[in-house]
């Protein structure tokens, strides 16, 4: 993966860069030490590591004002981190780069459960949102697989989903208002409690710009009120095609199910193998969730079984109780760590449009064989949001690189039947240079004038989103500047 | 008036364009600063692109009428989601409202609440911006955060940004009914209340509103199959006996009318006078309709409210500093050039904004002004 040449004279200016933040901010809040730097060298995406010239840790909106303005005199780049779980690479530093951390920012600013709504600052982990506001039976909806770890100024960043944005959208629809410090340091309200914009929807665009518009320091969400109760069925398969069907015939037949889980054959086999869930062994699995009072889960499920049953299914389980519901649940959401028990893997995200999964599905296990590496799908089906989990051997040499290319190719697949590369991880660096199959260079170019407007030095959070061919005259404009 | 039948015409009109140019979708809303130039329709792009219904997707050129959209939709069982607004009676206009123009004004109605608004439901635009270049972002699938997200940025953007071509929509199953629970006599105050428990319930509120004057009502409605409808309106109703007298509205078709009342205010459409929409923090909803010393009607749980005040009332001035926004949905053009047609942002929000349009738009020739 390429990433720009670190500036030799930010670099040979370290130790001053260091006294101006360690001026500004407590002591213990700035790391500079080479190994301490270590830890914040690469996020989830481990196969890329780079570790940064120094490492802020604000406690307070004013203090990454602090930052922001020092790195802005100095024309330092700012990578922002949240808790450092992006699977893209959306928080890899270059070695000229000072992180903006937010791992202090925890705080709840405000519970309002009459406006439904929650203040807290963004360093603030997703699941303790739901933690602050449960005991009065509300939550937050957006529930990315990491959400015990990932903070909400990442979700922010990368517009983060989860299993049961079907019905609950994800974070832009669930984003009331926020509180930004630009790079110049200055720090603006957009949004608030009340709802829609006065003027241009600022929050609609910051909310996916992976960091590099602005660092949100605050925000406002939106909570709801838990539904009476949710119930699972399991249904199994001997085709994806027709699981794929009868997903498209649930939708069709007017039933919103908040969530619809799919997983292929060599998904199925690993989970069993790991969490032992008591999942049938078939082509394809579908996990169907359903909220509401006990007799309004039984009717949607009624309807939900008696369309499954015109497809045939190999398996038809309905959850009778709690500790059947958390189990059908268990394989699905061990899949990862399952994947992980075998082999290294590369998980992908791109959306497809739900009526093509078979074809896609046909073709990523023709590509596997092509490429002589074996694939697992998971899927969150109702919205055509696909997770392949491409299984490669880090130790082996050219395995990553293999991986890669089969991972690009897919991603390009699922681009050619009308989807995109990224539907909730982002693109970071990882899909940075894969922008070109979506977007034409117009395209690119309306988006970075965007980012001319906020972050006119191009310093936050640089290398991420755009090829650095399609950056490079606006990044040596505003170096030159 | 140009009237581009193509994509490609409307971009050479806008690359060739020696002057302002006011866009123009059905012209039902006339709504912000008067605009100079010569009217640039929209209507010619018209048609279903690709209608996915097991998909829930919708893509359609901007200039398609919204009952056609409505209607393909339909065919299916579907709907949008966030119940798009018809200005119609309220302006006293006439024509056909385009869905681009839903899109361009960012119009929702009372299911904003709890299905979001328009910006919520686009999933996909196509634009020409103001040099004549075509741009498109987002797409056709409900989950994409690949690159920024500048559907949004066009969502209530009133054509200053871009002329809209292409819009694709994530649309919702249409429910099989739906009930209103009524409650009668409540001051402003306790109704605003009651929404607040009404929302905060397990019972999936899909509109709160409240209309008071002499014989105030709030409703509450519900939306789903018949027995789970049923089920929720009559739990609610038990939930919301402590508030005052509640019946339950069960016609669903008399359901239907009463909410497209609210939707489209039809209580202020043959009233004189100056209209404003004003979306606050809900609970800050009575003061502030106090505030406008007018007749007010509330949606959105008490977060939106629709005054109506003595033509000329220039009522930010009279509402003082609050937390939220207020726009001048209907006056004169004499006026709407006098006052502010929209919240004036605070100065680093509006520089911002100004500098979006000049990157968008940097000769200004699209709706100049129209956003203030």
């Amino acid at each position: 993966m390429e990433m720009p040449e670190p500036d030799a004279a930010i670099l040979s200016r370290k130790s001053k860069i260091v006294d101006r933040l360690r001026a500004a901010l407590p002591a213990a809040a700035v790391i500079h030490d080479e190994a301490e730097l270590r830890a914040y060298e690469c996020d989830a995406l481990t196969a890329y590591r780079c570790p940064p010239l120094a490492v802020t840790l604000p406690a307070s909106t004013e203090e990454v004002a602090a930052v922001l303005r020092i790195c802005h005199a100095e024309g330092v780049p700012v990578v922002p981190r949240g808790s450092g779980t992006s699977l893209a690479g959306g928080a890899l530093p270059t070695a000229d780069s000072v992180i903006l951390g937010v791992s202090r920012l925890t705080r709840v600013l405000e519970v309002d459960y009459d406006n439904r709504l929650i203040r807290v600052q963004t360093g603030r982990t997703n699941l303790s949102v739901t933690g602050a506001v449960e005991q009065e039976d509300f939550f937050y909806a957006p529930d990315p697989s990491s959400q015990l770890a990932c903070a909400i100024a990442g979700n922010i960043a990368m517009n983060s989903g989860g299993a049961h944005c079907l019905k609950y959208g994800v974070t832009t629809n669930n984003l009331l208002g926020v509180t930004m410090v630009t790079m110049a340091g200055e720090v603006m309200e957009i949004g608030g409690a009340h709802l829609d914009a006065a003027g241009y929807d600022l929050l609609g665009v910051i909310c996916g710009s992976e960091g590099q518009l602005g660092v949100v320091t605050e925000a406002t969400l939106r909570i709801l009120r838990k539904p009476e109760g949710a119930r699972p069925v399991l249904m199994g398969f001997d085709a994806n095609e027709v699981a794929g069907a009868c997903v498209s015939d649930i939708i069709k037949a007017g039933v919103l199910p908040v969530a619809i889980e799919f997983m292929d054959r060599p998904c199925i086999e690993a989970c069993e193998a790991f969490a032992k869930a008591g999942y049938p062994m078939c082509e394809a699995l579908l996990i169907v969730e359903v909220e509401g009072s006990p007799a309004e889960i039984d009717a949607q499920l009624g309807l939900i079984t008696q369309i499954a049953r015109r497809h045939n299914p190999v398996e038809l389980r309905e959850a009778q109780s709690e500790d059947e519901a958390r189990r059908i649940w268990l394989g699905r959401k061990s899949a990862f760590g399952a994947m992980g028990q075998i082999n290294d893997y590369m998980c992908l995200d791109g959306t497809i449009p739900v009526s093509e999964l078979p074809y896609v599905l046909k073709r990523i296990g023709e590509m596997s064989k092509e490429y002589g590496l074996g694939v697992a799908n998971v899927f969150h089906a109702g919205d055509g949001n696909m997770h392949p989990l491409i299984l490669f051997d880090a130790n082996k040499p050219g395995d990553l690189e293999l991986c890669e290319a089969f991972g690009a190719d897919i991603l390009k697949l699922c681009v050619e039947v009308g989807g995109c590369l990224t539907g909730e991880h982002g693109v970071g660096i990882e899909k940075r240079d894969l922008m070109t199959t979506q977007f034409a260079p117009e395209d690119l170019e309306a988006q970075m004038r965007v980012k001319d407007v906020f972050d006119p030095a191009w310093l936050l959070n640089p290398a991420k989103v755009f090829p650095l061919a399609a950056s490079r005259a606006r990044r040596e404009r505003a170096f030159a500047a | 008036m140009l009237s581009p039948a193509t994509e490609t015409e409307l971009s050479e009109i806008v690359a060739g364009a020696a002057g302002p140019l006011r866009v123009v979708g059905g012209g039902t809303r006339p709504v912000g600063r008067p605009v100079p130039g010569e009217a640039l329709s929209v209507a010619g792009l018209s048609g279903v692109v690709l209608h996915d219904p097991g998909a829930l997707t919708l893509v359609v050129q901007a200039g398609t009428r919204l009952d056609e959209v409505e209607a393909v939709l339909a065919s299916e069982g579907q709907r949008l989601p966030f119940e798009p607004m018809d200005h119609r009676a309220l302006l006293g206009t006439g024509g056909e409202p385009t869905i681009g123009g839903v899109v361009a004004a960012n119009v929702s109605g009372p299911r904003r609440i709890q299905a979001g608004a328009a910006r919520d439901s686009l999933i996909g635009v196509r634009f020409v911006d103001g040099r004549g270049t075509v741009v498109k972002n987002g797409g056709r699938v409900m989950k994409n955060v690949t690159g920024y997200d500048l559907v949004k940025l066009l969502a209530g953007s009133w054509g200053t940004l871009g002329v809209l071509t292409e819009v694709a929509f994530k649309v919702l199953p249409t429910p099989e009914t739906a009930a209103c629970v009524r409650i009668a006599g409540l001051s402003d105050y306790q109704a605003v209340e009651a929404m607040a428990t009404a929302l905060g319930s397990p019972f999936e509120v899909t509109g709160a509103a409240h209309v008071p004057g002499a014989a105030p009502v709030t409703l509450l409605r519900i939306e789903g199959f018949a027995a789970s409808v049923a089920y929720r309106a009559g739990r609610l109703a038990e939930v919301m006996a402590p508030f005052g007298s509640v019946s339950v509205q069960e016609d669903a078709g008399a359901v239907a009318e009463e909410w497209r009342r609210i939707r489209d205010v039809t209580a202020f459409a043959e009233r004189s006078g100056d209209v404003w929409r004003i979306s606050v923090k809900p609970s800050d909803g009575p003061d502030i309709a106090k505030r406008t010393g007018g007749d007010v009607v509330y949606d959105w749980g008490g977060g939106l409210i629709w005054a109506l005040v003595p033509e000329g009332t220039d009522l930010r001035a009279k509402l003082g500093p609050f937390a939220g926004h207020a726009t001048l949905i209907r006056a004169s053009e004499e006026t709407r050039a006098r006052i502010a047609p929209f919240q004036p942002e605070a100065a680093p929000i509006a520089a911002l904004s100004a500098g979006l349009r000049a990157q968008f738009d940097p000769r200004g020739i699209l709706n100049p002004g129209l956003m203030g």
